[in-house]
This record gives C-alpha cells, structure tokens and sequence, in this order.
C-alpha cells in the first residue's frame, strides 16, 4: 500500500500527545489508557515496518520526499534503511514500557503523558528523517519534552540537572546548526544522502573552502562543530558532565527513555551524518577522537565504580557502553592500509555497533526500571549502601534484575555480549592498541556490576528490608518482555543481524574509498 | 501724480484707515457707558468688517503700480502679504476677546489696526524712507499695545525695554540708511543695487549691512539683538504678544529679505563652509546660527509658557534667517512660506495661552495640567500648534522647515555649502521637540489639581482657534495651496 | 486598496474621539473591529498582488511638484510581509488591552494613530511621505507610555520620543542633502524612491550619508549602542504598547535602514558593511548578555528585543539575497514573538501580581496557579530561543547563512548569542513560573483572576502564526525573494547573491 507510513508513524505521537494534554488533570486513569493506546499503535506500526522491510537491500525504504521549501533547499524527506528501522524498532518498544512503568505518577499525569508521547514522536522523527532542516527539526523537538519531564516531575535537584541538560544540548545543536549552514552554502544541499555522495567523492571540503575560505582549517571546524552536536548528546568524554546528574534526578521511567533511546540519537547521528560526510576530516584527527573513545569507555567504567546511588552507576555505566559503539566507528572510519579483509573487519564492527545500540536500550532501560521497582519500595532510596541480603526477599526481582545485570556485564548467551563481540572482533584487526586499552573498560565493568550485586542482592539481610513484597504479576508481566528480548537476541541474534546486515555493507562500501 | 491715484493703489491701507477712525468713534462716543464686553464686541466687529473690506479691496481691485519711485510698490505679492496681514490681524482681534486686560478698548482695537497699517505700508515700501516710516509706525503702535496692561508692573517694564531697544535699533537702521544713501546717491532699492554693482567688500559697505542687520534683527529678535523679547513676550498682554510675534515677523521678514536681496544685491559674499566671502551672509549666517542655538537652549529651562514661546520665536527667526540666506527664488517663497505658516500657528498658541491665563491666572507649566480633560477643544488645539512648532509632520511646522531646509541646502548644489547651517538647524530642531513636549505633557499626561479652576473657552475665542488649528493642519497636508501665491 | 489600511485606522481614531468620556466598552470594540478591518484588507490586499517583485502603486498624485513629492503608496513584496504583521500585531495589542479602564478611549485613539502611522510608513515610497508617517508616529507612542505606562514612564516616554526624533533629525539631515544632489545630478527634484534609487550618488558623500541615514533609522531599530531606549522605554510602557515598540516600531527603524538607507545607498552600504556587522553582532550578545542578568522580568524581554534586532540588523549588512531575505523574515518572525512576550509579561503576568521582580515571582507558583500562561510562555520562549518548527529558526537559519558567506567570525559569535538567548530564556522560565523555591503566601490569599478569553484569543493568534510561518516558510518567502531579485536591489545586491 502506498501510505505514507513514516508519516503516519510520527503524527500518531504527536497527535495522541495533543489529545492526551487537553484531558483534564483528574481524568488520570484516562490519560494513562490513551498514551498507552497511541504507544501501542506505535509498536504496530514499527513491527509492520519491519515485516515489510525487505531484508535484502542496504537501500532507502519507504521514501517519502517532497519539496518545501526549495528556495533554501528544504525537503519533507523520510525514508528508513537497517540502522533507521532497529532504532524506530527501540523507540517503538522502550516507551511503551516507559509508560507502564510511570503509571503511578498522579501530579499532573496528563501533561506527562502527552510529553511522552511527543518525545516519542521527536524520536520517530528523528530516526527517520533524511534532510538536514526536517531532521533538525526533530532533533531538537525531542528536547523541550525531555526537559520538563526532568523538571517538573524530577529529584530534589531536578532543576539545575534539567538546565544543564537544556544547555549542554543546545549549544551542541547551535554549533552543529552553523555547521550544517556552512555546509549548505557550499554544497547547495540539505539532504544527507546527497551530501554522502559528495563527500564520497572528496568534495565538500574543497567546496568549503570555496564559499568560505580559511580554506586550511575551515573543514575541520565545520567538522568540529557538527560533532560537538553529536559528542554531547552521546555523550563523549568530557561533553558527559550533564548526565550523571539528568539521569539521577529524572524519575526513573524518564530515565528510561533518556538512556534507552534519546542516547541513541548520538551514537545514530554519528552514523548517519558525521562519518559519511567528514569521513576526512575524522581521519585526520582520528588519533585523538580514539583516545577520546578509549578515554570513555574506560573512565566512565572507573566512575561507575566509585559512585553510590544505583541511578548514578547505571549512567556511567550507559556512557561506558556507548563508548563502545563510539570505538568501532572510528576504527571504521579511520582504518589504515593493509589490513586483511577490511570490508569484512569494518562490517563486523559496524553491525557490532547496530547490535550494541539496540541492545543496550533495551538492557538499559530496563535496568532502570528495575531501579524504579525499587525505589517504589524502598520510598526513594536506591543508594548502594541501603540495601542488602534482599534476594532472600524478593528472590525473583532478584533473579530478573541479575539478568540484565549481567546481560550489561557481557555475559554470552545474553544479548549484551554479541554487540561488544563484534566490536572487538572488528576493532582488533583495524586499531589493536585501542581494542586492548577498551577491554580495561570490560574488566571495571565487570568489577562494579558484580559489586552491585554482591551489596544489594546479596550478604546479610538488611532488616529494614525484611517485609518488600516482591513483583507483583503487573510488573513481572512488565519486564517480561525485555528480559524474554534479552534471551533471544543472545541466543538468536540473527533475527536483527539478517535486518540490519545488507545496509551495513552498503555503509562500509559507502566510505570505502 | 495725484491724491486719487495714491488712494486708488493704496485703497486697502485708506480703508482701515477710516475703521481705526469709525472704530474710535463708536467706542469712544457711541456707545459709552456701555460695559467692557458690549464695547469690545462692538469694536470687534468693526475691525473685522473694516479689515475684510480692505481684504477685499487688496485681493480683488489690484493694479498693479510703482508710485513715486519705489515708495509704494503694489504688486501681487504685496497684495497677498497685505492679504495675510489682514487675517492675522482679524484673528488677533477675534483672540483678544478672552483678556481682560483693559477697559480702553477703543484705544487698544485702533492701535492694532493703525500697526496693521505700518506693517501694510511696509510690505510695499521699496525705498528706504517710506520702510523707515512705515516701520516706525508700526512700531510704536507695538509700544503702546506692550504698555497697554496699565495694572501690571511688568507690562511697563516690558514695553520700556521694548521702546528703549526699539529706539536704538531705529536709530541704527537709520544710521544705516544714511550711509547707504551716501555711498549710492538713491533711496530706492533697484537703484542702490545698480550704483553698489561691482563695489565689493568696502568699509562703509560693510557698516551699512552690520548696522541694517542690527536694525532688523533687533524687530525679529535674532540673537543678539533679542533681549527685549523675552520680557515683553511675557510682560505684554498675550494679544498684543500675538501680534508682535505674528504680523510683524511676516512683514519685516519680507521687507529685510527685499532689502538684503535687492538692495545690497551684489555684496552677498559667502557664507559656503570653508568658502567664507566678506558680504551679508556672512553676518546672517552667524546670526541666524546664534539664534537658533540659543533661543532653543534656553527654552528649555523655562517655566513660564509665553517666555518659552519667546524663545522658541527666537529661534524660529535663526530658521527663517536661513531662508533669507540661500537667496534663491526657491528659498524665498519657503521663507514666506514659513513665516506665514509659523505666524498663524504662534498666533494660536497665544491664543490659548490667553484663554489658560484668563481662567487659571498664571501662565506656567502648572497651570495648564490636565488642559486635556478640563478643556479637551481647546488643547487639542495647543497640541496642533505646539507640534507644529516642533516640526512633526503632518503639520505645516514640518513642510515649512523642510521646504526651508532643502532650499538653504540646495542652494549652492555643487558643494552642499549651506549644509553646515542646515544641519545645525535641524539638530536643534531636535532640541525643541523636549520644550514643546513638556507642555503637552502638562496638558495630557499629567491630571489637574482638584481644586483648579474650571476653564470656559469663549465662543469666539474658540471659532478662531479651531480655524487657525484646520488652516495648520490643512496646508501641512496640502501646502501647495499657499505656495501657489508666493 | 492596501491604502484603506492607513485611512481606516484613522477613521477609527476619529470615531473615538467623538466617544463620549465613559464609554469604554464601546471604545474598545470600535477599535477591535478597527484593527480587524485593517487586518482583513492587509490580507486582502496582499493576496491580490499577482507580482510580489515588483512593486505596485497603489496611489501616485502630485502633491509639492516644486520639491518633486508625490502622495505615492505602493507595496512590493516586503512591505506586504511587514503590513501583515502590522495587521496582526495591532488585533493581538487590542486584545491584550481588553482590561484597560483609564481613559480607555484616549488609549485607543493613540493606538490606532499609531497603527495608521507604521502602515503608512511600511506603504509609502515617496521619501517625503515615509518620513512624515515615520515621525508621525512618534507622538502617540510618547502619549501611550507617558500616560498609561508603569515604570518610571515619564522618563522612559520622553527618552524614547528624543530618540527616535533625534534619529529621524539625523536621517532628514541625509535625506534633505540626497534630494540636492539628485536634483543636481538629474536636473530635476525629485523625493521618489524609485527615482532617487537609479541616482548614483558620488562615492565620497555616499560615505558621509550613508552612515547618518543609516544610524538615523538604526536608532529606532535598535543598533548597539543606540539602543538605550529600548529598554527602559519598553519596561515603561503599558502592555499593548510594548507589544506595537518592540514588535513593529523598531521594524520600522530596520525596514528605513533597508528601504531608504540601503537602497538609496548601495556603495555606501559597502563602505561601512564590516561596521554595521559588528555593531549587529555586539547588539545579539550584549543584549543577551545582560538579559541574562536582570532582576526585572519585563527587562529581561526588553533587552532581548535588542538582541533579536541585532539578527535583523547582521542580516541587512550580509548584502546577499539570503541575509536579507533572513533580515525581513525575522523581522516579522520577531514582531510576532516579541508582542507574545511582553503580552505574557505584562498582561498575563504583571497586571496580576503587581510585581515583576524574580525574587517576588519565585514564590508564586505561577505554572501551577496560571499554566496557560506557562504553557505560552514556553512555547514564546523557545520560539525566541529558535527552536525549529517556530519562525525564528527559518529567519535565523537565512541569516546565518548569508552571514557565513561574509563574515565567518561573526556568524559564529552569533551562535554564541543564540545560546546565551537559550539561558536567559530557561531563567526567566524557570524563575517565573517553574521554580522550585520555597512557596509563598500570594497565591492562596489573592486568588488570581483566570485567563480572560481576549488573551487567550491573542495568545493562540500568534502563536499559531509562528508556528504556521516556522512548518511553510514559503508563505512569506514567495514574498520576499522575488522582491529581493527586482531592479530596486539590484545595484544593493550585485556583489554577491546567493
């Protein structure tokens, strides 16, 4: 059918937030049901998606492309190949989750809800747009949403956290605004698979250079600029000082967003805009973009140790992870000569990348619910020290929560292990020193999360505790669903791999040059 | 030449001659014993008649004559003018009827008019002599109309100043005159034009254009022959304010025009920035920068509305002192233009300055607070004379000044000589619009005091300011219906 | 027909005034029904124009033949953007003054005088005849903030009226020396734009005139470091006259740079192009700057204004269709936003609490006691911020580009005000309506009065116009860029279009 699906897909959010926010502020119970609804036409719409995707071409799907403004060379352009569809696919499931999870939260359910769902459709467009104005346009979209989510409804500290927050992001969106204007004024071009093919061809600095000048350093700020956009959002070290504090303060189900999903943004915007159009200019700062990956991975996993709150570990360890997918797409980019099979290298580790994204959302947010989970019946506490010996308690919390604690951690048979599988296995051959420095990163992960477990879950029961009524049938039916996901995709990770796999070749030939 | 033919070419001046008789005869014989306002309304409507009938007689029976050499010159022109003066001086007279100043009214209508008479014979005098006398005339009519508040100290101080000035002015303009008419051998204008031709910069030329310059600018009040008019603009009773400051700008602004362009026509000299060239401009020049400059510096600290109107008069003389510089045909009519304009506006701020006076008993700023809600006809009014004044369009004020500063700005095309003086007019134009925004703020933003007094506007007092108000707005929007005679 | 726009508003002041004292009722629903009708044949009149680029007469008839003026009204494509805004600008003003008692007609009367002026400036083109609406203007403003305004008013009136008369003295300073000149040149006088815009005036005195003119008009527009008028006059004025200042008075500064000042001028504008570029980009951050600091919310708006202005004033010195183009965008990007600004600040907020101080304000609870006023001001907010989806972003975005072509360094700095624009917006935000200091008392002993339905109205008029303008830019743009490529910017542009 000739439906404009996308479109349809990012309206149905936005629309259902409109309906939902003009509910009155009693009518909760209403409010909840509509979001839940609108999300889950949402999941439908994404698994249709992905039952009408034709798994064997790397090609742009689902194309819808218009002329709006053409003075400025502005066009309505969507369209979704493998990487757009596995994070629509995220989106598609993490939220609805998120919404099951707040479900309790009565100040002003309406208007948190319709936030949701308008973040939701920020993502789905996001994800599928392809030129430069309407994809901005979602990008930042998502921000205001995620802002009062953090605010409004947030920790003690809620409001410096969501400022820092607001700005961190903005100026990122500000300098890659400039950049993206500049490249504009060069190239005559929006669009991302245009300017893709130029930079194929080894334009776009020189046409920089022409419109603008400078013409020794212009491309490496404009490249500057633009990934500063994407390192903050990421976040890289040392663009990261924001989010310790955004994902502790938030409420945990926004949490759960911000780390399952919105952190994608980053890692996708990397992909889909930073490496095929600066593929130069990474090269030639590639060393130090490598120790910033390396830096990440390996300090965020040593901060995670030496943090107390739960919120707090799990954020750096969400840094740690992304640095991962970070890692590999440098070592992609930047591969030198002579190395054996590099297609086959910078496949595995870019579909590594892909795999890792999806499953870090999932692993991540549904951490954090667990998190919440316990917050609900601690009162608010989750620091690390407050707990204790509560398996004896809550033996299947525990037993769930170990699941994706260790599905975090790697653990083979998991979902989270085959994503840094394949990173390594391609970041090895291409950069063997970095590959070596990152599994430092590994060994603290492994270190804090063990830690975790041994201080909550196990030794001597701490009496306070000695009544938590574990999961009740409404949540273990809620984290059914990632944890049976976690499962799966350890076990059959093919099921995305055979999705995703054809666009990833066609990316590696696309900076093949 | 004779009698009927000097009748004939002057028959508008013989006509009020015989109202200032008709009218002394009804106040003094007529109707004596009659209260104040029966005898003024009476008075009034004679001066009127007599002043339209001696309209009609300049508009409709003109010929055109040059009698005795110069001494007489009737043309269009001066026909318009006489025109002009005629309606100025209606309308003082209409204004008038709020003081309440005297009981002489007889006395005080035909001094009006006999002033009305010098300033007539005035505009078509082109020989030295008769502008001596008709000046004088018309003088010393404005003496005793200054003089006329026999209840007010200040009045007789003013008018003592005003007569001592004026007397050493005349004295000057005289002095003036004689040297011209030795140097020349002639008292008519076209005549000391031809025997001056090619004389250039000479010693006892150049005594002639100072001491005549002193002698006009002491009757327009340019710096720095002005200290008279602050006292006697303020001193006098606003009527005869109104007249000194109206009529007889517009004639002796004509006749120093005429003299300075046609007289010393060929002793110009240059007034071009960096181009300077010994002559009258000059002189003008620096007088008219002087004026402007003060007269709005000091307005500004002023609190008494009639000396802030004097000193905005002074300065306006520095703009129509430009005018008078660029001696360009164009620059003429605006100066006429302008004057004209600027006299039937002055004349109606008078006019409610007289009316505010009357009823509150001052004229500071103070007692025109809340004029907007007390009597909102009448400051609307002073809010389109004030503006005027100001320069904000759509009011004659600003095409007036534009027409003036283009024509000065224009005048020496090739180097924008006169723009110096242009600009500074126009920054101190700027100036002036905080002085006139004080009153209006007095008047509209600021509420009266509860106790004052309430103000009645006289009926005829108020037909002729709303008159004079439409005849503002009117040509600012359409000035081509005055330019068009000059 | 785009004239009625002129005489209908002063039809509309003149029926006011025959009101009599007390009937404030009837004052403001003439004025509304004014205002609509003059809205209404803006739009009218602007979806006639078959041909945005050229510009089309609508009246030419002699009027001081010895100085070659006409009574000369006619649009192009920019002047019918700017008489839009105007058309909506003046209905949301009236809306927001819906609870003015005092002398509730004189009010309007001025209001409506004042709007009769800004169209008339926005549709003359005979120089004369802009610059007598241009200072026509002057004198109801000064009477609306003298008489109706809050803080400090009458200092603020009368420093805001010598501003913009001693600005409008400067420009007719250039413009009286350009008629001599042309008139030299030519041989005959000559006050037409159309006609003085073919004069090319001789380099050297290009290089004096230009810079008067230039900054006569820029004083209005708010050019650093003129600018200081802007806020105190602002802060002083009442709400609807906040609205008019900041949203279309200082266009009318901008639109005198670009229409007069530029056009007349074209080399001279090159001689002092860096100039102009630098002032624009010290305006954007020092305004942003100390908006960042204020204690007082009104202030805050107002120095923003300063800021937003400076985009409009980078864009005119860009010299390329695109800055331009970006110029008159956010020029009504920024008249709509600004007027929902200080329509939050003012009516909705201030006419409430009586206070406009962030140490008062942060105890009140307002997002919880007023949310639609929250809820506007958010989207008011980000809208000034430049969010996308909103008009500003597409203005920004033009601007910046041209900028880049010509001036990399300041495009950047400009970047930096957009995010320093970002945090004086989250603190004024935060501080008015979402802070988590402790609560006060005031809003449990004064109840507040709810959002009337005239401001509700407004709110949603404009912000539907931002909104519609940042989703299809191409509304305006069709009318701007064919503008921006006829003859009458043609010598302006020639040195680089984009």
């Amino acid at each position: 059918m000739n439906l404009p699906w996308l479109t349809v897909l990012t309206l149905v959010p936005l629309f259902g937030g409109i309906v939902v926010a003009g509910l009155g502020a009693e009518q909760r119970r209403l409010a909840r049901g509509l979001t839940l609804a609108f999300s889950l036409v949402g999941l439908t719409g994404a698994l249709c998606l992905w039952m009408h995707f034709d798994a064997t071409s790397g090609n742009l799907q689902f194309v819808e492309k218009h002329d709006w403004v053409p003075s400025l060379g502005i066009q309505y352009f969507l369209g979704v190949d493998g990487l757009s569809l596995l994070m629509v696919m995220l989106t598609a499931i993490v939220v609805p989750l998120s919404i099951l999870a707040s479900w309790r939260i009565d100040d002003r359910a309406h208007i948190y809800n319709a936030l949701v769902l308008w973040l939701q459709a920020g993502l789905f467009g996001t994800f599928t747009a392809l030129n430069f104005f309407h994809w901005f346009l979602f990008w930042e979209l998502v921000l205001i949403p995620a802002f009062f989510l953090i605010k409004l409804w947030g920790g003690p500290k809620r409001g410096p956290a969501a400022t820092q927050f607001f700005i961190y992001t903005m100026v990122g969106s500000v300098t890659l605004l400039l950049s993206f204007l500049a490249i504009r004024l060069a190239t005559g071009s929006f669009d991302f698979i245009e300017l893709a093919d130029m930079a194929k061809r080894s334009e776009i600095t020189a046409k920089l250079g022409e419109a603008i000048g400078w013409k020794s350093h212009i491309g490496l700020l404009v490249f500057f600029g633009a990934f500063l956009g994407f390192a903050v959002k990421v976040p890289l070290v040392p663009f990261h000082t924001w989010l310790p504090s955004a994902y502790a303060e938030a409420p945990s189900p926004v949490t759960m967003l911000l780390t399952g999903v919105m952190s994608k943004m980053g890692v996708y915007g990397f992909l889909r805009v930073l490496l095929p159009i600066f593929p130069e200019q990474i090269r030639l700062v590639l060393t130090p973009l490598m120790w910033l990956a390396v830096l990440t991975i390996v300090l965020s996993a040593c901060a995670a140790f030496a943090q107390r709150d739960l919120k707090r570990i799990l954020a750096y360890s969400s840094i740690n992870h992304l640095g991962y997918c970070l890692l590999a797409l440098f070592a992609v980019a930047g591969a030198a000569a002579g190395i054996n099979q590099p297609e086959l290298q910078k496949a595995a580790a870019l579909n590594g990348v892909l795999l890792q994204m999806f499953n870090h959302g999932l692993t991540a947010s549904a951490l954090f619910l667990f998190v919440w989970l316990i917050e609900k019946r601690s009162g608010g506490l989750r620091g690390l020290e407050d707990f204790g010996g509560i398996r004896k308690v809550v033996p299947v919390f525990t037993g769930l929560m170990g699941i994706a604690l260790f599905s975090s951690l790697g653990l083979p048979g998991l979902n989270g292990f085959v994503g840094e599988f394949l990173i390594f296995k391609g970041v090895f051959p291409l950069a063997p020193w970095a590959a070596a420095l990152s599994t430092i990163g590994l060994l603290v992960t492994a270190i804090f999360l063990l830690t975790l477990i041994q201080r909550v879950f196990c030794g001597p029961l701490n009496a306070r505790w000695a009544q938590m009524p574990d999961l009740t049938l409404s949540e273990r039916a809620l984290v059914f669903v990632p944890i049976a996901l976690m499962f799966v995709l350890g076990i059959w990770p093919q099921f995305v791999l055979g999705v995703i796999d054809p666009t990833v070749v066609k990316m590696v030939q696309q900076l093949n040059f | 030449m004779n009698y009927l033919q000097v009748i004939q070419l002057a028959a508008p001046e013989t006509a009020l001659t015989i109202t200032v008789l008709v009218v002394l005869a009804v106040d003094l014989i007529v109707l004596r014993g009659q209260t104040v306002e029966q005898r003024f309304h009476a008075g009034m409507l004679v001066s009127i008649i007599g002043c339209l009938m001696a309209a009609i007689l300049a508009f409709a029976h003109f010929e055109q004559g040059n009698l005795l050499n110069g001494m007489l010159v009737v043309d269009p022109q001066t026909n318009f003018l006489k025109v002009v003066l005629l309606m100025l001086t209606i309308f003082t007279v209409l204004i008038s009827a709020s003081g309440k100043f005297t009981e002489h009214v007889g006395e005080y209508l035909s001094l009006v008019l006999l002033g009305t008479i010098g300033l007539m014979f005035l505009v078509s005098a082109e020989d030295l002599l008769m502008i001596f006398i008709s000046l004088e005339l018309a003088s010393l009519s404005l003496y005793i109309l200054t003089a006329f508040n026999k209840r007010n100290a200040r009045a007789s101080e003013a008018a003592l100043k005003y007569f001592l000035f004026g007397g050493m002015s005349a004295a000057f303009l005289l002095f003036g005159f004689s040297l011209l008419y030795g140097l020349s051998g002639s008292t008519n204008l076209p005549q000391i034009a031809a025997s001056l031709a090619g004389r250039g910069p000479d010693l006892l030329l150049l005594v002639a254009i100072v001491t005549t310059v002193i002698g006009f600018g002491f009757k327009v009040a340019a710096v720095p022959f002005h200290l008279w008019a602050p006292d006697a603009y303020e001193g006098a009773p606003t009527p005869s304010a109104a007249f000194i400051a109206s009529g007889s700008k517009v004639a002796s602004f004509y006749i120093l025009a005429k003299i300075l362009t046609l007289g010393f026509g060929g002793a110009e000299g240059s007034a071009v920035w960096h181009g300077y060239v010994s002559g009258w401009t000059p002189v003008i020049a620096i007088v008219a920068a002087l004026s402007m400059v003060l007269g709005n510096l000091t307005a500004i600290v002023q609190s008494s509305v009639k000396r802030l109107l004097a000193y905005s008069a002074i300065a306006h003389a520095g703009y129509m002192l430009l005018g008078v510089l660029a001696n360009t045909p164009s620059s003429h009519s605006a100066l006429l233009f302008y004057v004209i304009t600027y006299a039937l506006t002055v004349l109606g701020a008078f006019g409610v300055v007289t009316v505010v006076e009357a009823a509150t008993g001052g004229d500071a700023l103070a007692n025109f607070a809340g004029l907007n809600r007390r009597a909102p006809g009448l400051s609307l009014c002073l809010l389109v004379f004030l503006l005027s004044l100001a320069g904000i369009p759509p009011l004659a004020g600003f095409i007036g000044k534009f027409f003036l500063f283009s024509a000065a700005g224009g005048a020496d095309a090739e180097h924008l000589g006169l723009l110096w003086l242009v600009i500074l007019a126009i920054v101190m134009s700027a100036v002036s619009f905080y002085y006139y925004l004080q009153v209006l703020k007095q008047a509209y933003v600021l509420d009266a005091a509860a106790d004052a007094p309430a103000i009645k506007v006289p009926p005829v007092t108020m037909f002729a300011l709303v008159l004079l108000a439409a005849l503002v707005i009117i040509l600012g929007c359409a000035p081509g219906l005055l330019l068009r005679h000059l | 027909m785009l004239a009625w726009t002129i005489y209908i508003s002063f039809i509309g002041v003149l029926v006011l005034m025959l009101l009599p004292r007390e009937a404030a009722r009837a004052a403001r629903i003439i004025a509304l029904l004014t205002a609509i009708a003059g809205c209404v044949v803006a739009f009218a009149g602007a979806i006639q124009q078959s041909n945005p680029g050229e510009v089309t007469t609508i009246v030419k008839v002699p009027w001081i033949p010895s100085l070659g003026a006409n009574y000369f009204l006619a649009a192009d494509g920019i002047s019918l953007v700017l008489v839009v805004l105007t058309g909506l600008a003046a209905i949301a003003g009236i809306l927001f003054s819906w609870n003015v008692e005092k002398r509730t007609k004189e009010f309007f009367a001025f209001y409506l005088a004042l709007i009769g002026g800004v169209y008339g400036v926005f549709l003359s083109f005979d120089v004369l005849l802009l610059f007598m609406f241009y200072e026509l203007t002057i004198i109801p403003k000064y009477f609306l903030i003298a008489r109706w305004g809050s803080t400090r008013k009458e200092y603020g009136a009368m420093k805001l009226a010598l501003f913009s008369f001693v600005g409008s003295h400067l420009v007719l300073i250039g413009l009286i020396a350009a008629w001599v000149v042309a008139r030299a040149q030519t041989g005959h006088a000559s006050l037409d734009l159309l006609e003085l815009s073919k004069v090319s005036f001789p380099l050297g005195f290009q290089h004096w005139v230009f810079p008067l003119v230039f900054v006569g008009f820029g004083i209005l527009a708010g050019l650093w470091p003129f600018h200081t008028w802007a806020p105190t006059g602002h802060v002083a004025a009442p709400t609807a006259g906040s609205m008019l200042l900041a949203g279309v008075v200082m266009k009318l500064g901008a639109y005198g740079c670009l229409r007069v000042a530029m056009v007349l001028f074209p080399e001279g504008v090159r001689m002092w192009q860096g100039e102009i570029a630098a002032l624009a980009v010290i305006g954007i951050i020092y305004g942003a700057g100390v908006a960042l600091v204020q204690k007082d919310f009104k202030f805050v708006i107002g120095y923003s204004s300063v800021s937003h202005m400076g985009f409009v004033l980078l864009g005119l010195a860009t010299l390329n269709t695109i800055g331009l183009s970006g110029a008159v965008l956010q020029m009504f990007s920024h008249g709509i936003i600004a007027g929902l600004l200080f329509a939050v600040v003012g009516r909705m907020v201030y006419d409430r609490t009586h206070t406009r101080d962030f140490n008062d304000l942060q105890t009140m609870q307002l997002g919880k006691l007023l949310p639609f006023a929250g809820v506007t001001f958010v989207l008011a907010g980000v809208a000034s911020m430049g969010l996308p989806g909103f008009s500003g972003f597409v203005a920004e975005l033009q601007v910046l580009m041209g900028a880049w072509k010509v001036f990399p360094v300041a495009t950047i700095l400009a970047g930096l005000g957009i995010i320093v624009g970002v945090a004086y917006i989250l603190r004024a935000m935060q501080k008015a309506f979402y802070s988590d200091a402790p609560p006060g008392k005031f809003g449990h002993d004064h109840p507040l009065e709810p959002i009337s339905v005239p401001e509700r109205i407004g709110a949603v008029m404009l912000i539907t116009a931002s909104l519609v303008i940042g989703l299809f830019p191409g509304l305006l743009l069709n009318w701007i860029q064919p503008c921006l490529n006829s003859p009458l910017f043609e010598r302006l542009l020639k040195g680089g279009s984009l």
